[in-house]
C-alpha cells in the first residue's frame, strides 16, 4: 500500500483526489457524502455576492455511443446566501478534519470586498483559499472571473490584495482562454500566490439543435457560449500544467483539474507536474463513488511500480517534456504488423494511404488471404497506423537503429 | 384435429425471432462497426451492400440514407435483413467476430434502416426516363423483383407474370414464419411496384395455351389439372385476416386490376378460386411482346419420396405445410401431435420448429445419415434443438403406414444392421429438396444442364436469344440473397445486350459476366 497521502502547498489530505468547486461541491451535505465516499478534499462552490442562474445551463457533446465526452455549462458562482454556505463550511469542518476543505472566492475588483470575503472563509474554517479568476462566461462579463484571469495584470492585483489579509494557503485558479497560460501564472507568482489549479472552463458553443436551430443550451430560445470541460479537454489541460511545470519562474504547487475520470488520468497529471488533481465533470457523469477507483487504480499502479508515495511520482515526466528544436532527427521508427493478431479491417492501409504516406499494401498471402504490409523505406513513422488499429499488440512501432548520433534541428541550426 | 396451443401462445411462437432493434441498441450496435475499408461483410455478402457504409449513417442517424445504400445493392435488402443466413456470410465475416468473438449485428442493423423505409411509404429510387423498351418477367420471387426493380430504374416498362396469388415468390410463402410474414413481404414488393412494376399474378407463363384462349392477347385460364400445383393455396390471406392488399391481389379482386386488358378473366364460382391459378400466358407471346425475358422462376416442387403409403392422408410436403403456417390461419393449419419430417436440410428445420411453434407434442427429424451431414446451417440445428426437436439419426424411410391417415413411419436403420421399425406418427411432412425445373425449360425449348438447372451463358443469356435467367431456377438452389445477385448482374446483362451500353450497379463492380467463382452448386 502506497502512501497517498499528499502536503499540497501546506494543505494536509489523505490523498491527492479533491473535488473541484462545481456543482458536486455546492453545499455542505454534498461535501459531506463526498468525503465519506474518499475524496481527500474538496473547493467548495465559488462564494460571493449571490446570483441568479438560467435554466437550462449544461449542454454536451457525445461521442459515437459514449455519451458526454465533453461538458459545457452556463452556471454561474453559487447561488446560495453566503451566511449559509459559511455555516455549513464551518460544521463540515468541524465534522471531517482530516480532510482538506478550499474555499473558491469571487467578488467584484474591489480590495475590501476581497478583503471581506477572505476573513469570512477563514473564519468558517477553510484550509486554503482557490481564487477563481477562470469562469468564463457570465462573470466576466460583470469583470470577474476570466475578465480577471485574462488580464495578468489584474491577476497580480487581486493575487496581492487577498495575501495581504490570508493567513491560510492562497490558490489561484487560472483561465486557459489566454493564448500564453505562462503570463497569468507568472502574475499569480509575483502576486504572492501559494500555489495554481488549472484549468477552468474553456469558451464553446456545444452545437446547434438541427430543429429549433437554437444552440445548446437553449435558454428560451437564445443561447450564450459557456465554459467546456470533461475527458475531451484533458490533452489542453495536460499541456498547460506540464508548460507551468517547466517553468521555471512558476516555482509553487500546482493543482491539475481538466477531463481527470480514471486514475490513469490522475497519474498522467501528477508526472507532468501536478502536485494534486481536482475532478468535476467525472463525478456529474457517475457520481462520487468514482473515487474508489482513483484511489485503488493508483495505488496499485505506484505499488507494482515500487514506487513508495504518490509525492514520488509528481514531476517525474516533466524532464522528459521539451521543445520541438530539441528532438532528435536521427531517431527513426517504422510501423510493423504482426499478422498473427491482424483481423483484416484494413484501417490501417486506408489511413496511411488518405491520410499519411501510401505505404501500406494490401498483399495476397500464399495462403490467399489479402494482408497489409508495410513498406518499410517509405514509412515515416508517423504512428497514425498504429493509432487506427483496433487489434491488440498487432501494430508496433520498432525503432531502426542506424547508430547515427542524435541530432536536434537547434543543433543543425546552431 | 390435434389440438393447438392457444392463440396467443401460437402469435408468441411466431414473433419474430430476431426483434427489431431500439433506437438506443441501434445507436450502440451500430458504433460498435469499425468501419473497415475494403470491408470483410461487404465483400461476404453476396449483394455486396456497402455494409460499414450504412451502419455509419444509422450511426449519424441518416436512415433514409442507410436504407438507400441497402436497396442500391440489394432491392430486397429487408427481406434479406430477416432470413440472410448472416452467420455463414457478413457477420461470419466481420473483423469484430474475430476480434471479440461479437460480430457487428449486421442483419438486425439492416432491418433497422429499411424497416425505416418499408413502414412510411419514403420513397428511395424514382423510375428511370421511359427508354421505349420493355422486359417481361417471369416470377416475383427475390430475382424477379431484383431484376425488375433495377430494370425500371434503367426506365425500361418491366412486366412481371407470376402464376401465385401473392407476388413475393418465396419470400412470401416460403420464409419461416418467425423470421418473416408476408405482411414484410408485401411491402417490399410494394415498394418495386412503386418504381412502376406491374406484377400480374395468379397468372402462369406456359410453353403454349391450354384453355380458352384470348387470340388477341395470347392469354388464356390455365387448367389446374396440368400438373401444377395451384389448388391448395386456397384463401391466401394476410397477417391481419383480411383479403391481401389489392395491388399484389389477382384480377379477381375487387379493384379493378390495372392489367385487365391483358388477362382473360375467367370467372368461376367460388371464392376459393378467385385466389387460386387460373391464368396463363404463352411464353412465346412474351417474347414476341417483350424486348427481353427474364426468367427467375425458382425450383419446382418437393421431391417425392416414393415409397408406399404416400397419398395418405397426413402426408404433406413441406412447401404446402409453410404456406398454410404463412396464412397464420393457425385453426386450420394441419398438424398432429407426432409430427414427423424427413430431411435435413432448412427447410426441414423451418418444418420441425413451425410445427412444433404450432402446438405438435413431438416433433422428429428424420434423417437418413447423421448429424454431420446435414445440409441445415448450425444456426439453425441448435434453433430445432432449441425447440425440443428429436432427432432421427441413421433411417431410411420405406413406407407410411395407416389406414387412410397416416399411423406410423416405417424406417430402415442405416448402421448395417437394415433392421426395420415404425415411428407412432399423425404426420408425415417430406422436405427432401426441391425438383428443378427442367421440364418447364424443356417444354420452352432451352437448354439446361444434366441437372436440370437452365444454361445461361457468360453473359448471362439462356440458349435462346435476349431470354435470360437467374436464382435458383439457375443455381439450383440458394439463398434470397444470391437471387436477388442474379437479378442485378440479368438487368446489366439485359440493358447491354438490347443497348450495347454496360451501366454497374452497387455491388455489382465487374462481375457481370458469369465467372469460375459462380460455379454452380447444389444445396439438397
Ligand atoms: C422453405 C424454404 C425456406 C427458405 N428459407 C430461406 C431463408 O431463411 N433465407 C434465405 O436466404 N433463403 C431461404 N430460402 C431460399 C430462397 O427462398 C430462395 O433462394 C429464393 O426465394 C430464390 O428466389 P427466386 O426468385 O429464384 O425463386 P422463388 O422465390 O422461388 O420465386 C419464383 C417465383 O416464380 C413463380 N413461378 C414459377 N413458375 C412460374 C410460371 N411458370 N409462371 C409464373 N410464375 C412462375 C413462383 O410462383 C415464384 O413466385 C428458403 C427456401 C425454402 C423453400
Ligand atoms: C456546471 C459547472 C459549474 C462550474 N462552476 C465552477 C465554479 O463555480 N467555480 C470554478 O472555479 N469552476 C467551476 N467549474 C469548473 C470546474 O471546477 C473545472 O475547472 C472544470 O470543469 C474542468 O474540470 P473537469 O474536466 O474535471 O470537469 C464549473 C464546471 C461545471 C461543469
Ligand atoms: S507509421 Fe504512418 S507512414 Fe508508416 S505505415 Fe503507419 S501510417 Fe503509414
Ligand atoms: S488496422 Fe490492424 S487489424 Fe486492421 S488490417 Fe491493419 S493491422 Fe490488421
Ligand atoms: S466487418 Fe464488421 S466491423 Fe468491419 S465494417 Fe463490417 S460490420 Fe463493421
Amino acid at each position: 500500500m502506497a502512501d497517498l497521502t499528499t502536503n499540497f502547498a501546506g494543505i494536509p489530505s489523505p490523498n491527492p483526489f479533491w473535488l473541484a468547486s462545481a456543482p458536486p461541491t455546492n453545499m455542505g451535505s454534498m461535501v459531506e457524502r463526498a468525503f465519506d465516499a474518499g475524496w481527500g478534499g474538496a473547493v467548495w462552490k465559488t462564494l460571493g455576492e449571490p446570483i441568479r442562474n438560467v435554466s437550462s445551463r449544461l449542454a454536451a457533446i457525445d461521442h459515437g455511443a459514449q455519451r458526454m465526452i465533453g461538458l459545457n455549462n452556463i452556471e454561474l458562482i453559487t447561488d446560495r446566501p453566503l451566511d449559509v454556505n459559511l455555516k455549513e463550511i464551518y460544521d463540515c469542518k468541524k465534522k471531517y478534519p482530516k480532510n482538506a476543505l478550499v474555499v473558491s472566492l469571487m467578488v467584484e475588483s474591489n480590495r475590501e470586498a476581497w478583503h471581506e470575503i477572505v476573513k469570512q472563509a477563514e473564519g468558517a474554517g477553510a484550509d486554503g483559499l482557490e481564487l477563481n479568476f477562470g469562469c468564463p462566461h457570465g462573470m466576466s462579463e460583470r469583470g470577474m472571473g476570466a475578465a480577471m484571469g485574462q488580464v495578468p495584470e489584474y491577476t497580480c492585483m487581486v493575487t496581492e490584495w487577498v495575501k495581504e489579509v490570508a493567513t491560510v494557503p492562497v490558490i489561484v485558479k487560472l483561465t486557459p482562454n489566454v493564448t500564453d497560460i505562462n503570463y497569468p501564472a507568472e502574475a499569480a507568482v509575483k502576486g504572492g500566490a501559494d500555489a495554481l489549479s488549472l484549468i477552468n472552463t474553456i469558451n464553446s458553443v456545444m452545437g446547434v439543435d438541427l430543429d429549433s436551430m437554437v444552440p445548446h443550451p437553449n435558454v428560451n430560445g437564445k443561447a450564450a457560449h459557456g465554459g467546456y470541460c470533461g475527458p475531451a479537454v484533458k490533452p489542453i489541460a495536460l499541456n498547460m500544467v506540464s508548460e507551468l511545470a517547466r517553468n521555471e519562474k512558476v516555482n509553487i504547487p500546482i493543482s491539475g483539474i481538466g477531463g481527470i475520470s480514471t486514475w490513469q488520468d490522475a497519474a498522467e497529471f501528477l508526472l507532468l507536474g501536478a502536485g494534486n488533481v481536482q475532478v468535476c465533470t467525472a463525478v456529474m457523469h457517475y457520481g462520487y463513488r468514482i473515487v474508489e477507483d482513483l484511489i485503488d487504480g493508483l495505488n496499485n499502479y505506484l505499488d507494482e511500480k515500487g514506487i513508495a508515495s504518490v509525492s514520488e511520482i509528481v514531476g517525474r515526466s516533466v524532464p522528459r517534456v521539451t521543445d520541438w528544436g530539441n528532438l532528435d532527427l536521427n531517431y527513426e521508427v517504422v510501423a510493423r504488423i504482426d499478422h498473427s493478431k491482424c483481423v483484416q479491417c484494413n484501417l490501417c492501409h486506408i489511413a496511411c494511404e488518405d491520410g499519411a504516406h501510401q505505404c501500406i499494401d494490401l498483399v495476397k498471402q500464399d495462403d490467399g488471404r489479402v494482408f497489409p504490409v508495410v513498406d518499410e523505406e517509405e514509412c515515416v513513422g508517423c504512428n497514425l497506423c498504429y493509432l487506427v488499429c483496433p487489434a491488440p499488440d498487432c501494430i508496433s512501432m520498432v525503432r531502426i537503429d542506424d547508430g547515427k548520433e542524435p541530432v536536434s534541428w537547434r543543433e543543425l541550426n546552431g | 384435429m390435434t389440438k393447438k396451443l392457444p392463440k396467443d401462445q401460437i402469435e408468441k411462437n411466431f414473433s419474430p425471432i430476431d426483434p427489431l432493434m431500439t433506437k438506443a441498441e441501434a445507436k450502440v450496435e451500430s458504433n460498435r462497426c469499425l468501419f473497415c475499408y475494403d470491408a470483410p461483410c461487404t465483400r461476404a455478402c453476396p449483394t455486396h451492400i456497402d455494409v460499414p457504409s450504412f451502419i455509419r449513417k444509422i450511426a449519424t442517424d441518416n436512415l433514409k440514407g442507410a436504407a438507400r445504400v441497402i436497396f442500391d445493392a440489394n432491392p430486397i435488402g429487408s427481406t434479406c435483413a430477416r432470413v440472410c443466413p448472416v452467420e455463414a456470410l457478413c457477420e461470419g465475416a466481420c473483423v469484430e467476430k474475430t476480434l471479440v468473438e461479437k460480430p457487428i449485428e449486421i442483419g438486425r442493423l439492416q432491418r433497422y434502416a429499411t424497416e425505416h423505409v418499408t413502414t412510411s411509404g419514403k420513397h428511395i429510387f424514382e423510375a428511370g426516363e421511359p427508354n421505349g423498351m420493355s422486359v417481361a418477367i417471369v416470377g416475383s420471387g427475390p430475382a424477379g423483383l431484383s431484376c425488375a426493380t433495377y430494370l425500371a430504374r434503367l426506365g425500361y416498362k418491366v412486366t412481371i407474370y407470376e402464376k401465385k396469388p401473392l407476388a413475393g415468390g418465396l419470400d412470401t410463402y416460403g420464409m419461416a414464419e418467425y423470421k418473416m410474414t408476408q405482411k414484410d413481404s408485401l411491402a417490399e414488393v410494394a415498394l418495386v411496384e412503386s418504381l412502376g412494376v406491374e406484377i400480374v399474378v395468379n397468372t402462369a407463363v406456359a410453353a403454349e395455351e391450354t384453355g380458352d384462349r384470348r387470340p388477341e392477347t395470347g392469354i388464356g385460364t390455365w387448367s389446374a389439372s396440368d400438373g401444377h400445383r395451384g389448388s391448395q393455396e386456397s384463401e391466401i390471406r394476410n397477417q391481419d385476416g383480411d383479403a391481401a392488399q389489392s395491388s399484389v391481389l389477382g384480377p379477381q379482386s375487387s379493384s379493378a386490376p390495372h392489367h385487365s386488358s391483358l388477362i382473360t378473366h375467367h370467372s368461376e364460382d367460388a371464392q376459393y378460386s378467385a385466389l387460386s391459378t387460373q391464368h396463363f400466358v404463352s411464353f412465346e407471346d412474351l417474347c414476341e411482346r417483350a424486348d427481353a425475358v427474364f426468367l427467375g422462376i425458382g425450383l419446382g416442387d418437393t421431391n417425392d419420396l416414393n415409397i408406399p403409403g404416400e397419398d395418405l392422408e397426413g402426408v404433406i410436403d413441406a412447401l404446402s405445410f409453410i404456406e398454410r403456417v404463412k396464412t397464420r390461419d393457425w385453426e386450420s393449419a394441419p398438424l398432429a401431435d407426432t409430427v414427423a419430417v424427413i430431411g435435413a436440410g432448412n427447410t426441414a428445420i423451418d418444418a420441425v420448429t413451425q410445427a412444433k411453434r404450432l402446438g405438435a407434442k413431438k416433433v422428429m427429424m428424420v434423417y437418413r445419415r447423421g448429424r454431420e451431414h446435414i445440409s441445415a446451417y448450425d444456426y439453425e440445428y441448435d434453433l430445432a434443438k432449441k425447440d425440443g426437436i428429436e432427432f432421427v439419426w441413421h433411417a431410411s424411410p420405406v413406407g407410411i403406414e395407416g389406414n387412410g391417415r397416416v399411423e406410423a413411419l416405417r424406417c430402415r436403420r442405416n448402421d448395417g444392421s437394415d433392421e426395420e421399425y415404425t415411428i407412432p406418427c399423425g404426420m408425415v411432412i417430406k422436405a427432401i429438396g426441391q425438383q428443378k425445373q427442367g421440364a418447364f425449360f424443356g417444354s420452352i425449348g432451352l437448354e439446361t444442364d444434366e441437372k436440370g438447372r437452365v444454361k445461361i451463358d457468360i453473359n448471362r443469356m439462356t440458349s435462346r436469344e435476349n431470354v435470360f435467367a437467374g436464382g435458383d431456377c439457375v443455381n439450383g438452389g440458394k439463398e434470397a440473397v444470391d437471387a436477388s445477385q442474379a437479378g442485378k448482374l440479368a438487368a446489366m446483362a439485359i440493358h447491354e445486350k438490347l443497348t450495347g451500353e454496360t451501366v454497374s450497379f452497387a455491388g455489382a463492380g465487374g462481375l457481370l459476366r458469369i465467372s469460375r467463382r459462380e460455379e454452380r452448386e447444389d444445396t439438397d
